[in-house]
């Protein structure tokens, strides 16, 4: 459309180029994690952690190419609703594999939650115990 | 029904939220469709009752651009580390889970830093106990005791930005006396 060389067109398309290309290179981070990583756990942190970082700059791509002010709350809304939601996923993903034991105790240098949670099976045994007796 | 009553203040941000995502989804912010989606966000908050989330009552909006700043700035450092974490390491990757003990004891600040904290890559909140407001958080690539105290120490100062823009009033001021000790 305008031939100069250093039209604002141009550097917007270059910007938007960039992003949708790092953008990408973030979910393609987020499939060889989930290939490669040992467990459950620390698959968890390819399969949702880069796409809160790749779905920015997509979406800031979208918003940069539609030359619309008007899309960009849509966009944030988008964003804000997947940082929302994607903590909550991945918790509750984390947290039943925690307690099913899909996890390489090996792999981990430490773990100060298992104590707590043998504490309070004990604990919980021993009331189970109480209230049958009682 | 037993409901505790609302008061319009605290059900504020709420109503100005759904506003919000109103207008976006029109992409109109003209007034008629204000008024109309303020409406509407009334009518809902009625219909849809949810527990009040119990705020701080203080919202500091200067700390709040500078964190969101340094939040951004730690999601695209550590989404490349784990990028590099998958690439290199891969299958020999060490981890761990360990347990930080948070100062507050308010839902809406352990959510908010167990948010922060699992939106940053590397780290994931495996379990919450409430009732002594304790993270217990699995990082990726923690070796040793000082990866570990790095994580936590990054969890603690994550909640301390957190009071800064939305604590009360007690605990800014305790912060403060933590800080200068």
């Amino acid at each position: 459309m305008n031939p100069e060389p250093f039209s604002a067109d141009m550097v917007i398309d270059a910007v938007s180029a960039v992003f949708m290309v790092v953008g990408a290179l973030m979910s393609l981070a987020a499939a060889v994690g989930l290939l490669r990583f040992p467990d459950l756990l620390s698959r968890m942190h390819a399969a949702t952690k880069p796409q809160v970082l790749g779905l920015f700059l997509l979406l800031s791509a979208v918003g940069l190419q539609m030359r619309s002010l008007w899309v960009w709350p849509v966009l944030v809304v988008a964003w804000i609703f997947q940082l929302l939601t994607v903590p909550v996923s991945a918790h509750m993903v984390g947290r039943a594999g925690y307690r099913t034991k899909h996890l390489h105790r090996e792999r981990l240098s430490s773990d100060e939650l298992e104590a707590v949670v043998q504490h309070a099976a004990r604990k919980r045994g021993s009331t189970d115990e109480e209230q049958r007796g009682g | 029904m037993n409901r505790k009553r609302i008061s319009l203040r605290q059900e504020l941000p709420l109503l100005v939220w759904l506003v919000i995502v109103w207008c976006a989804l029109w992409q109109d912010f003209g007034p008629g469709n204000l008024l109309f989606g303020a409406l509407i966000a009334i009518v809902v908050a009625r219909l849809f009752y949810l527990p009040p989330v119990e705020l701080g009552g203080r919202f500091n909006v200067l700390r709040a651009v500078p964190f969101a700043l340094v939040f951004l700035a730690k999601v695209v450092a550590a989404s490349f580390q784990v990028l590099y974490l998958a690439v290199a390491k891969g299958p020999r990757v060490l981890s761990a889970v360990i347990a930080v003990p948070l100062r507050s004891h308010s839902d809406l600040l352990v959510t908010a830093t167990g948010h922060v904290i699992s939106l940053i890559p590397g780290s994931l909140v495996v379990e919450v106990d409430r009732s002594t407001s304790t993270l217990y958080i699995h990082g990726v690539n923690v070796r040793d005791a000082a990866d570990a105290a790095k994580l936590r120490k990054d969890v603690r100062d994550t909640e301390a930005g957190l009071i800064r823009i939305m604590g009360t009033k007690e605990e800014v001021s305790a912060l403060k006396q933590e800080v200068g000790s």
